[in-house]
């Protein structure tokens, strides 16, 4: 076998990974949103039926705010962990990749434990101020819950590359005369922006379809995932779910399409 | 090999003093109380060893290590012990460069004068004229992983100078690029620094960068500093052993001293050296461009046991005994075969002599 050849059989498990899990799958998905009673007309109800669209932005809305706020929460954490030696550094870090194992069911129902009917939040706001808080059930408990899940990989990602950011790049920016602020716009973050949209990226995308959590929490809370779950299962209708899938598939390539252009025009700092 | 500043070069930035400076880290003291005194215009190197304590001391200079007491550093005679590096204004030039990988070239030499809110045409003007006098101009627009490594270097100091420091710091500013490069630059650098005229703390673990660099030359050793003054005192009057040692090579004949004789028997023959003096165990030092080819009688002889050519000059290693090896430096156009015998004398004024080491 020539070495060109041997190149051409490298490509294969890529070849055979694309064919059977992407394009067949997503084929077979859009002759099944196709086969409804409207056939690929379909696809245009998610746009007009106000439950399907409100459901789409809900859920677009819900995953821009978990990653807006991971993002912030791991950078700045990030920052304090790097370079910073303290007893009890090593169990902290292992203790935050916790949570990285749990399925979406567990993150929910430690949602319930925290801000449930008979939740920590609920028990102790009920013996201070006579009120019970309640707040497991909500898109906010289920925000909750994504941010819980989130954090620590996006934590761990961005921390990697805080680590190896060379100190004596804030170093100089200090000697210029640069302020906290101005380092961490010049310096910082641009050095762990690729860091940021990598993390960011992963965390939208499960925010966007992950299931367990709010299934664990309400059946109330229309998330899309949980939509396509109803229109399969209750509804019986595999074409609108087939159709919604491919929606929210397309929703969550693009947004991250856009945060990509976008990431690499500023690190580009064209 | 020291160019000296021109006479009418316009002396700039502060002049630095430190008083009992210290710094302790954990309990550990790696920087003796030092007190150093730096003339406006001057560039001193801070040469040693890792570990002597010389980046310590250019970081206390600079504001990014806190000393251990109160006013223990003056910017001309104005205490800045307290005051933050961001409003020290000291330029610093690092090993890693340090340049912002996310702006090019002209970016980060504008950096320093952006913060500080320079209006953007003067900004524009100063980036370019210092682009030019570090001849980066054709690169001004490149991204800096786009440029070499001593290209980078040169920005480096461009955007440290830019903000008209009062200090120039620079932390083993060519450790990074390769021999040829780094040969090259310091004399550039060297050159650029009497341009400025600016005060300069340079730190370096390589004696050739700190002789064509500096004024003057601080050699550090367990975080003290164990002589301090011109690169030709340095070199040719060192201090103590340490320094000896660490600034160039040096040969040592051990022996005692009778009569203001120093004898050493070498097979049948006795070599003698006079050099005077009371009767002591002592360790002769001389460099080994210190000698001389002689036929005169009286003089030292060695046998040669390997030459390695430099171009204008080869060093010998010869041995007048077994235990005493010595490395001369003789002129290349003589020729020389191992196992040969060689006479020569050693000019009795190149004689250092320290106390006998145990």
């Amino acid at each position: 076998m020539d070495s060109r050849r041997f190149d051409l059989f490298l490509i294969l498990p890529l070849a055979i990974f694309t064919l059977a899990f992407l394009i067949l799958p997503l084929a077979r998905l859009t002759v099944e949103a196709g086969s409804g009673p409207q056939g690929l007309a379909g696809f245009f109800v998610i746009l007009t039926e106000a439950r399907f669209r409100n459901s789409l932005i809900v859920t677009l809305i819900l995953a821009i705010a978990t990653t807006v706020a991971t993002l912030t929460v791991a950078t700045v954490a990030a920052q304090t962990l790097a370079n910073r030696k303290f007893s009890g550094r090593g169990l902290l870090l292992s203790m935050l990749t916790f949570p990285l194992a749990f399925p979406g069911v567990v993150v929910g129902f430690m949602i319930i434990l925290f801000g449930g009917r008979l939740g920590l939040v609920g028990s102790v706001s009920k013996s201070l101020f006579g009120a019970n808080v309640v707040f497991a059930y909500s898109l906010f408990g289920l925000f909750l819950g994504y941010l819980y899940f989130s954090v620590p990989r996006v934590l761990l990602t961005i921390l990697a590359a805080a680590e190896k950011l060379d100190p004596s790049l804030v170093e100089a920016a200090r000697s210029l005369g640069a302020s906290p602020l101005a380092i961490q716009r010049d310096v910082v973050l641009p050095a762990l922006f690729p860091a940021m949209y990598t993390g960011g990226a992963l965390c939208f995308a499960t925010a966007m379809g992950a299931f367990g959590t709010a299934f664990t929490l309400a059946t109330a809370i229309d998330v899309t995932p949980m939509l396509i779950y109803t229109e399969f299962t209750l509804a019986t209708n595999a074409s609108m779910a087939a159709a919604i899938s491919i929606a929210l598939g397309l929703v969550t390539w693009a947004a991250l399409a856009i945060a990509r252009s976008r990431a690499m025009r500023d690190t580009k700092g064209a | 090999m020291n160019a000296q500043a021109p006479v009418n070069a316009v002396r700039s930035g502060s002049s630095i003093t430190t008083r009992r400076l210290s710094k302790t880290f954990n309990g550990m003291t790696v920087l003796q109380p030092t007190d150093l005194e730096i003339p406006a215009g001057q560039i001193l190197v801070l040469l040693g060893p890792s570990g002597c304590g010389k980046t310590t001391l250019l970081r206390l200079i600079a504001g990014l290590e806190r000393p251990d007491g109160h006013d223990m550093i003056r910017f001309d005679g104005e205490d800045v012990s307290g005051v933050p590096i961001e409003k020290r204004n000291v330029g610093m030039v690092f090993q890693s460069y340090a340049l912002f990988p996310n702006m090019t070239v002209a970016e980060n030499v504008a950096y320093g004068l952006k913060i500080r809110k320079v209006e953007r045409t003067k900004r524009e003007a100063e980036t370019r004229r210092l682009l030019a006098l570090v001849g980066l101009e054709e690169y001004a627009d490149r991204r800096i992983s786009a440029v070499s490594g001593g290209q980078r270097q040169r920005t480096a100091l461009a955007r440290a100078l830019a903000i008209k420091p009062r200090v120039l710091l620079l932390d083993e500013p060519l450790a990074a690029l390769d021999a040829v490069l780094r040969e090259r630059l310091r004399v550039e650098i060297g050159l650029l620094l009497r341009e400025f005229g600016i005060t300069a703390v340079y730190v370096t673990h390589d004696q050739a960068e700190a002789m064509a660099i500096g004024d003057r030359i601080a050699v550090m050793q367990k975080g003290r500093i164990a002589q301090i003054d011109m690169p030709q005192e340095i070199y040719h009057r060192p201090a103590n052993d340490f320094v000896a040692d660490f600034v160039g090579t040096m040969n040592r004949i051990a022996g005692r001293v009778e009569n203001g004789v120093l004898t050493i028997r070498a097979g049948e023959t006795m070599v003698r050296l006079n050099v005077g003096g009371p009767d002591r165990p002592t360790t002769l030092c001389f460099r080994p461009e210190a000698v001389r080819l002689t036929s005169a009688s009286g003089a030292v002889v060695a046998r040669i046991a390997a030459a390695t050519f430099f171009g204008a000059t080869q060093r010998l290693v010869a041995e007048v005994t077994p235990e005493c090896r010595l490395q001369l430096d003789l002129p290349s156009s003589l020729s020389f075969t191992p196992g040969q015998i060689i006479p020569f004398d050693i000019d009795p004024a190149a004689i250092l002599e320290f106390k006998a080491r145990a």
